[in-house]
Parts: C-alpha cells; sequence; structure tokens
C-alpha cells in the first residue's frame, strides 16, 4: 500500500483526464458517454476514498506527498500532498462526481460526449486545485477549472448560457491577473513556488511586509470573488441559473473556501490579522444581504443563489474570526455545504426536468404527485436551515458560538439574525413550492416521481447529512489536528507569528 | 571570407534554390496544368532548411562574409521557428487555395522567397545586410497581402502594406544611417563597442528611436499598427497565418539584437520607451478587438495586443527577457497559425462568413474544427496547459524579475480583458445552428493530409509549449546567452570575430 501512497493523488488527477479522453475517442452513441462518465467518477470515488483510509491524523506535515521537478526555470515542481483541510475537500468532490453525473443523466440530452468530457477534465482541475503545494501548478488548475466551466454553462444554459458564461469568465478571470503577479513577485523575491518554503519564508519577515500587504490582498481579491463574498457576488446568480444543474453544484464556496483557508490564512496570517475586521464586516453584511434577497426572489435559482451568498459568507466569518473552533466549524461548513448544495440542486434539478420552470409561483402542491422529492426537499431544507441533528447545525453553531465568544458579541448576533431569515426563505420555499393549492402547471403535467437514478443520488446525501450531524467525530480529528498544525509549526520556527491563542494540545502537554 | 562561409547560410542557400526553382518550373509549364504540386516542392525545401538550421547547431558560433551574419543558438531558434512557421502556412496553402488558381505557382515561390529575408533578417550582423534582408521579406508579403486581386480589399490590403511598409522602412533606413554618422560603423559589433565613446550622443538616440520606429511598425505594435485590421482582412487567410507570425517573429528577433545586443547601454532610453509602447498596443490592441465583430479583424487586433504582452517581456533584465521574448513568439507563432488554419478552414477561401456570428454552430457542424477553434481560443486567452500561457507567464515574469511590475499588472489585466472577445467566438462557435437561418450553409472543406499535418504541428507545437515547456524554454535560454558581442581582440573592424564557444 506504501507505493500507492505516493501516488495516490496523481491517479486522482489523471483517472478523470483518462476518462475525458476515452470518452472524446468513442463515438456519442447513446448513453455511452455517461455511462463511462458514471465509471471514472465511481473509480475516482474510490480512489479518494483511499485517503481517509490511510490518513494519520495529528501528523505534521502533508501526507501521499509527491514532489518531483517539472520545469526547470522558473523552477516549478509538481508537488501534491494533503493535510486535514484538503483531505476531506477532495472526498468531498470525489462524492459530488458521480453524483454530478447522475444528476445529469436525463438533463443532458444532445452532444453528451462533449458534457461528459469537459465534465471529467472539469474535476480533474477540481482535484488539482485541493492537492497542489506549488503555487504555479496550484495556479495552473485554478485557472483551468474555469475553462469547462465557462464552455459548459455556454453550450448547455438554459436561456441565455453564452452571456452568463461570458460574465462568470470574467468576473473569476480578471482578478486571477493579480494573483498570477502576486505569485510572480513572491518567486522574483524568493526562488521558490513550494507553499511550505514560501510560509517559512513569510513567517520569518523575509519579505517587506509593505508590499506583502499588496500581494496578500492580491490573493484575496481573488478568492473572495470565487466563494463569493459581498459585493463580488455579482456573478454568482446568473451562473445558477444558466449552468447545468452538476455544475452550479461545484462553482461557489468550496475551491474559493479552500484557496482562502490555505493560501491566504495560511501563507499571509498578519497581513490576515489586519484585514480581518474588514472581512467579518463584509461577511456579516453578505449574510444579511443574500438572506433578504432570497426572501424576495421569483426564480428557484436566484433564491438558492442568493442563499448560497449568505451561507458561505458565514462560512467566511468562521474563516476570518481567526479562531481554532471558528476555522474547524468553517471547514466542516464547508463540506456540509457541498452535501447540502449538491441534493438541493439535484432536487431542483428534478423539478426543473419535470415541469420546464424555475419560476417559484408556477408551482404549488407537488408534493402529492412527487411524495419522494417533496421529501427529500424537506429534509434538505431542514439541514440547509439548520436543525439540529442534520450536518447544517454543526459548522453554524461552531461558527457563530466562536463568533459571539471570542470575536464580537454584535457582529455574532447580527450573523445570527441570518439564521431566522434562513428558515425563513427555505420554509417558505418548501411551502410555495410543495404544498398549498395545485397550481394549473402541476395538474395540467403529469410527471413521474424519482427515477432509480436520482434515488440512488438523494438516498446517500440524505444519509451523510443525517451521519455528519449525528456523527462528526468521523471528520473532526483530521481537520482540528491538521488546522491546529500550521500555526504551530510557524511558531516553533518563527516565533513572531502567534495566530492563533496555542492550541488545546499544546496546553494539555 | 573562407569556403565554409557558405555553410552559414546554407538554410538561405536552400530557400533560394527552392524559390527558383519553383519559379522556374511554375514558368516552363502551360496554362491549365495544375500548379498544386509545386507546393510539395516548397514544402520540401523548406523542410531541407528547417533540418539545415538545425545542422547549423554543430557550427561554432561565428560569423561570416566578413562579419556580415551570424550562426549562432539565437539565429537557429529563429530560424527553426521561421522554417516552421513558413512550412505549416505551405501546407496550409496546398489545401485551401482554390484549384484553378493560375498564379499558384508564385504564391508558393514568394512564401519561400519570404522565407529567405526573414531567415536572413534574423542571422545579419551588419545594419546594411539587415536592411535587404528586411526588404526581401517585405515585397514578398506586400504581394502576397493582394493575392486575391480579384477582390476590392486584396488590392487595398497590399497598397496600404506597401506604402506604410515603405515609410517605415524608410525610418529604419534613415536610423541606420545615423548611427554610421555617429560610429563609422554599420556592423552590430561595432557599433556596440563604439557607442560607449562616441561623442555625439544625441545622434545615437535619434538613431535609435528611428530604428525602433521602423522596427515596431513590422511588428504591428501601437501607435504604428493602423496597417494592421486592414492588410489581414483584405489578405487570404492562410497568407495572414503567415502574415501575422513569421515576417514578426523575424523582427522581434532584430529588435532583440538591437536593443540587447547592438545598444544595450541605451537601456535607459529604449526601455521606457518599449514600456509605453507595450502598454499602449495591447490595451489599444484589446480595446479595438473588443468592438470587432469581423473576426479577422478580432484577431488583427489581438496580434496587436499580443505584440504588447510580448514587449512586456523587454522589461526583463538580460538573457531573462531575451528567452522570454523569444518563448512568447514561439508560443504566439503556433496558436496563431493554428487559428488561422481553422478559420480558413471554416470560413472558406473566399470567406463568405467572416463575422463572429457565421462561426455560430461550428461545433455542431465540423466537432474538429470547432474543437480546435475553441482550443487555440483557450490558448490565446492564456490558460494553463497551453502555450499561450507559459508565453505570458514568462513575459510577465520577466518584466516582474526587471522591477516592472506594473507593467505586469496592466498586462494580465489586459489578458482578462482580452478574454471577453475570444470567448465571444469560442461560445458562438459553441451555440446550437439557428436552422431558420436562411443563408446557404458553406460545405465544410474536407480536411486533406497537407491540411491535417499543419493542424497537428500546430496543435502539438501550443500544447507542447504548454506541458513541456522545458526544451523550448531551454533552447530560448541558450539562444539568449549568446546574444551578446563577442569579447574584442581585434579591433579591426572586418576580421571575422573569434568564435565564441557554446555555451
Amino acid at each position: 500500500m506504501t507505493e500507492l501512497n505516493e501516488s495516490i493523488l496523481t491517479l486522482i488527477l489523471l483517472v478523470p483526464l483518462a476518462g475525458a479522453a476515452l470518452i472524446a475517442l468513442l463515438p456519442d452513441r447513446g448513453k455511452l458517454s455517461a455511462w463511462i462518465a458514471l465509471l471514472t467518477a465511481l473509480v475516482t470515488f474510490g480512489l479518494t476514498l483511499h485517503l481517509p483510509a490511510h490518513f494519520i491524523p495529528g501528523q505534521p506535515g502533508y501526507q501521499f506527498e509527491s514532489n518531483t521537478p517539472w520545469i526547470a526555470s522558473p523552477a516549478i515542481f509538481y508537488h501534491v500532498g494533503v493535510d486535514g483541510l484538503s483531505l476531506w475537500m477532495v472526498v468531498l468532490t470525489g462524492l459530488l462526481a458521480p453524483v454530478g453525473v447522475l444528476a445529469s443523466w436525463n438533463a443532458i440530452k444532445e452532444r453528451r460526449k462533449v458534457y461528459y468530457a469537459l465534465f471529467m477534465v472539469q474535476q480533474t482541475a477540481m482535484f488539482g486545485v485541493f492537492v497542489s503545494l506549488d503555487l504555479m501548478v496550484y495556479y495552473g488548475f485554478w485557472e483551468l477549472s474555469l475553462v469547462p466551466m465557462a464552455i459548459l454553462i455556454a453550450m448547455y444554459g438554459r436561456k441565455n448560457g453564452p452571456r452568463a458564461a461570458v460574465k462568470f469568465f470574467l468576473f473569476t478571470f480578471i482578478p486571477s491577473a493579480p494573483l498570477l503577479v502576486a505569485i510572480l513577485w513572491l518567486y522574483a523575491r524568493t526562488g521558490t513556488f513550494n507553499f511550505a518554503e514560501l510560509q517559512f519564508l513569510i513567517a520569518n519577515n523575509a519579505l517587506p511586509a509593505g508590499a506583502l500587504f499588496w500581494v496578500a490582498l492580491a490573493f484575496l481579491f481573488a478568492f473572495a470573488v470565487k466563494v463569493p463574498i459581498f459585493p463580488l457576488h455579482g456573478w454568482l446568480a446568473d451562473t445558477f441559473s444558466e449552468a447545468p444543474v452538476a455544475l452550479a453544484m461545484v462553482v461557489a464556496g468550496k475551491l474559493g473556501l479552500y484557496s482562502m483557508l490555505r493560501f491566504h490564512v495560511g501563507l499571509f496570517p498578519v497581513q490576515t490579522r489586519a484585514i480581518a475586521p474588514l472581512l467579518i464586516a463584509l461577511t456579516v453584511i453578505g449574510i444579511l444581504y443574500g438572506a433578504c434577497l432570497a426572501l424576495v426572489q421569483r426564480d428557484f435559482w436566484r433564491l438558492v443563489a442568493f442563499a448560497t451568498v449568505s451561507h458561505f459568507s458565514l462560512t467566511t466569518l468562521g474563516i476570518y474570526g481567526l479562531t481554532l473552533t471558528g476555522r474547524d466549524g468553517a471547514i466542516y461548513q464547508t463540506l456540509n455545504q457541498g452535501v447540502i448544495e449538491g441534493a438541493l440542486f439535484v432536487l431542483l434539478g428534478v423539478l426543473e426536468t419535470r415541469y420546464a420552470s424555475s419560476q417559484i409561483a408556477s408551482y404549488g402542491g407537488v408534493a402529492a404527485k412527487l411524495p419522494r422529492t417533496a421529501t427529500f426537499f424537506v429534509i434538505t431544507a431542514l439541514a440547509m436551515v439548520g436543525l439540529p441533528m442534520l450536518n447544517g447545525f454543526i459548522g453554524e453553531f461552531l461558527i457563530l458560538s466562536s463568533t459571539f465568544t471570542e470575536v464580537s458579541r454584535s457582529w455574532a448576533i447580527a450573523a445570527a439574525i441570518s439564521i431566522i431569515l434562513g428558515a425563513a426563505y427555505m420554509l417558505s420555499l418548501v411551502q410555495r413550492l410543495f404544498y398549498g393549492p395545485e397550481s394549473a402547471m402541476t395538474a395540467g403535467k403529469p410527471a413521474l416521481d424519482l427515477s432509480f437514478g436520482e434515488l440512488a443520488v438523494l438516498a446517500p446525501l440524505a444519509l451523510l447529512m443525517l451521519i455528519m450531524g449525528l456523527a462528526p467525530s468521523i471528520w473532526m480529528p483530521s481537520i482540528e489536528k491538521t488546522v491546529i498544525q500550521v500555526p504551530i509549526r510557524q511558531t516553533a520556527e518563527g516565533p513572531r507569528i502567534v495566530l492563533v491563542a496555542p492550541s488545546l494540545e499544546e496546553a494539555g502537554r | 571570407m573562407n569556403p565554409t562561409d557558405s555553410l552559414r547560410l546554407l538554410p538561405e542557400i536552400i530557400l533560394t534554390v527552392t524559390g527558383v526553382i519553383v519559379m522556374l518550373i511554375d514558368a516552363s509549364l502551360r496554362p491549365g496544368v495544375a500548379r498544386r504540386p509545386l507546393g510539395w516542392v516548397a514544402a520540401i525545401g523548406t523542410t531541407a532548411a528547417l533540418w539545415a538550421s538545425l545542422w547549423q547547431l554543430r557550427l561554432p558560433t561565428g560569423t561570416a562574409y566578413f562579419g556580415t551574419v551570424e550562426t549562432s543558438p539565437f539565429t537557429v531558434f529563429f530560424h527553426v521557428l521561421i522554417c516552421g512557421i513558413v512550412l505549416v502556412a505551405l501546407l496550409l496553402a496546398l489545401d485551401t487555395l482554390p484549384e484553378d488558381s493560375h498564379h499558384q505557382g508564385e504564391y508558393y515561390a514568394l512564401v519561400v522567397f519570404g522565407a529567405v529575408g526573414m531567415c536572413l533578417l534574423t542571422g545579419a550582423v551588419e545594419l546594411l545586410v539587415v536592411f535587404i534582408a528586411l526588404e526581401i521579406s517585405s515585397i514578398s508579403t506586400y504581394v502576397l497581402a493582394g493575392y486575391r486581386k480579384q477582390t476590392g480589399t486584396g488590392p487595398e490590403a497590399a497598397i496600404k502594406y506597401f506604402l506604410l511598409g515603405s515609410f517605415a522602412t524608410a525610418f529604419l533606413l534613415y536610423g541606420i544611417a545615423l548611427i554610421f554618422g555617429a560610429t563609422g560603423s554599420t556592423q552590430v559589433y561595432e557599433i556596440a563597442r563604439r557607442v560607449p565613446t562616441v561623442e555625439n550622443h544625441s545622434l545615437v538616440v535619434a538613431s535609435l528611436v528611428l530604428m525602433l520606429i521602423g522596427i515596431l511598425f513590422k511588428v504591428s505594435a501601437a501607435p504604428f499598427h493602423v496597417w494592421t485590421p486592414d492588410v489581414y482582412e483584405g489578405a487570404p487567410s492562410p497568407v495572414v497565418a503567415l502574415l501575422s507570425t513569421a515576417p514578426k517573429a523575424a523582427a522581434f528577433a532584430l529588435l532583440l539584437r538591437v536593443v540587447y545586443e547592438m545598444l544595450p547601454t541605451l537601456r535607459p532610453i529604449w526601455s521606457p520607451l518599449l514600456w509605453v509602447v507595450a502598454v499602449l498596443s495591447m490595451t489599444v490592441g484589446n480595446l479595438a478587438a473588443l468592438r470587432q465583430q469581423n473576426v479577422k479583424r478580432m484577431l488583427a487586433y489581438s496580434s496587436i495586443a499580443h505584440a504588447g504582452y510580448l514587449l512586456a517581456a523587454f522589461a526583463g533584465l538580460g538573457s531573462s527577457g531575451i528567452s522570454a521574448a523569444a518563448f512568447y513568439i514561439a508560443a504566439y507563432a503556433a496558436m496563431n497559425v493554428g487559428i488561422f488554419a481553422v478559420i480558413t478552414l471554416a470560413s472558406g477561401y473566399d470567406e463568405q462568413l467572416p463575422m463572429v456570428a457565421d462561426f455560430r454552430g461550428l461545433l455542431y457542424r465540423s466537432p474538429l474544427l470547432g474543437g480546435l477553434l475553441i482550443f487555440f481560443l483557450i490558448s490565446l486567452v492564456g490558460i494553463p496547459f497551453t502555450g499561450g500561457f507559459f508565453g505570458k507567464f514568462y513575459a510577465f515574469s520577466a518584466a516582474v524579475g526587471g522591477g516592472a511590475i506594473a507593467l505586469a499588472i496592466i498586462g494580465l489585466l489586459n489578458s482578462g480583458l482580452a478574454s471577453a472577445y475570444y470567448l465571444r467566438l469560442a461560445f458562438s462557435a459553441a451555440q446550437r445552428p439557428d436552422d431558420e437561418d436562411g443563408r446557404a450553409r458553406l460545405p465544410l472543406p474536407q480536411v486533406g493530409i497537407a491540411v491535417g499535418a499543419a493542424l497537428l504541428f500546430t496543435v502539438g507545437a501550443t500544447l507542447s509549449l504548454g506541458i513541456a515547456p522545458g526544451n523550448a524554454l531551454r533552447a530560448a535560454e541558450t539562444a539568449a546567452h549568446t546574444l551578446q558581442v563577442p569579447l574584442d581582440d581585434n579591433s579591426a573592424p572586418d576580421v571575422t570575430p573569434p568564435p565564441q564557444p557554446q555555451p
């Protein structure tokens, strides 16, 4: 198994790419591409499960590491590895791949070959973002992840795909220009793209603080757009309305949140601390703004888009509260949101493929016709609202309680209002879609309840929401220990940086 | 002068012989006989010249013919690049020029003669030879630009290109005259040695500015770019594939030679000038391209913007700037020739469908061409794992390394802006075609062996420069290190400088 440990991440990166190549080479006949994509996604998911099975929680540094020179000058290394922060992100991405394929099963009716090939490239790009430990390789995957997404939105958009795709692409591509300049500047000053080396050099004040402020800001800006954080969320609603379900569920959130934790907070602790108050304010505004706008939306994709702004702002609040609990909560909440949004998008996709409408007002009384859909929708909505025993609760609780006790009471109270607003818009969405009198549209169109494929997606996701809510201890140890480990190593080598209070572990020793 | 001197001109000699053979056969064939095999003759000759250039790596770096032409890894790099571009352009023309065109033979001969000029331009280290080489390449391209003389835009393009081009060459010649007046020499190494001691410094500066104007016109950098869109629109697409890359590569090689080898001491003067031109080119090019509906005009403005990105590399110090620029030229050439090849095939020689909107549904009509179009556009945007990315990456990291952070930021923001119009075309190709569209649809030409090989070369080059840029970069770095004045151990002007040890 040790050999596999070294090459497992490379395999995870290559298998979807090989699947994409296979799909591209075989003819576009029937559901052949979809079956290959499903098989590839399942194999990849199986491979990602190898990681938690052989992961040693608490071991310092990165695991499953592989580091080989790629380009001599500038010194770019193919350097991949995971720690507790990226471990579950990789698994989540692996899980959402078959979910995405099954969600597209009936929704994508033409040119399946192009769709599934690009979908698989997208998987590789996302895995690459989570496992890269070389800044250039990371940047490469970060940019690469935009391309299949943009093309798929343009090709399979519902009404005005190309416009939404250009908007999405420009919103996320232009901020990565300063990011690249910042990375190049770091390289020009230090001669390395290696994440750990840069972390060490910056922690030891090897670089001028004035310039680092701008470098850190460039990093933050690129990630904040991707999350998205208020006021940079302009692309999200259009993208959600247009993107195929399988892509909309991964476009926001985890890539940006992970990048913030790893490359902004992790690389520039001093600058993070300086800018944290501003971000806390922006995220609280985002939480309330997103929730308020979600209340008044008429289109359910747009409602989910603003709900997403609200929820991911809350997660970001956990990150920039700069408390350990908050960060653990943020990571856990990122995973939760991945699962919940996955299920939510599949369910909304189910409704849209059945009734060809995303106007909430045209629905009503669907529960009587699609009882299983309604059941899953209610579970998902409750998880999103943060009902205890479901997974959304744990993350939100950790974030809000740590904000309340350690950061600022007033901001925490303001943010907590969103829980009420969240319940209001989600439950009213459930009510307007599924209950009440049957609308003309639902009465007029006979529709079948969940198919086997859809059930096969939703049941595990719903189960996961319950398990993640009841037994967070499966996930928490690897998250807690690794997140703690980053600042400790910095303090051991450069005593100047004390980002967070000494960890529980440290105190216990 | 010794007998081995001619080996240092071997690629040029092979190309000249090929061109003469093509021209003579063309003249002796009766009208009505197919001229297409002549294209194969030209392609074979160009391939031979390409191998000859590679073979020249075995020669020690040095000059020939009384110090007028040089062979070094630098010249080999550009020879290989130019021969490669010309080869692809010939293959492209083989399958796309109309069968009944009675002056096909001229076309192939002109392309090959143009290649002679461009190759000579990169190897010349004597300003008068530079001028002659530039004229050889320019005159062929002027004629090629007007190749479709039955249309209105063809002759317009040719005349515009010719008039403005001669005007620019006059600037170059005037610059050469001034520097001769200031230093008493037209040999690049001699000038480099004498410039620091020249008394009339302002004369040298004036000469530098005049030469820059002449060269920047050839690379179509703003504000000397006005000819580009009209010429690209009027010239046939296979010609534009050549026109937008090979002469520019040669002119950039000359620019590198002039600023880094001949006048490195004037860096405080040319560096800010090129900074301004770089910013102007990218901004003007991109802003204008955003408004274009005609694909070829759009790509013309995009090539102006790319000249700007490339000039950003000149902010790099010493060999980092040179190698970045050389690499960028190679990457740019690969993707630009590729995209014009796709456009030639998609819109046909007669260009009945020149607009962005006409490309709608290309991916559905021809998955191969549509896919390739999107691929090359992605490379032009500069997405990682394509040649375009590493080109930009090296150019801007050279700029950042040279301290021009503002330039890098402006450049990268520009490349973000540029993605808007590239994506417009890409998404247009990816959209479902309108079937209600009453217009008779152009039947897509079959991708023949020649064009297939051309596409394969360009895709292969763009991908390999993006995934494994190591080899090309090493070649560019070796080239950069040889772009310096040889050590002066003999001050007599017309004695061949001693060969340099190869790094």
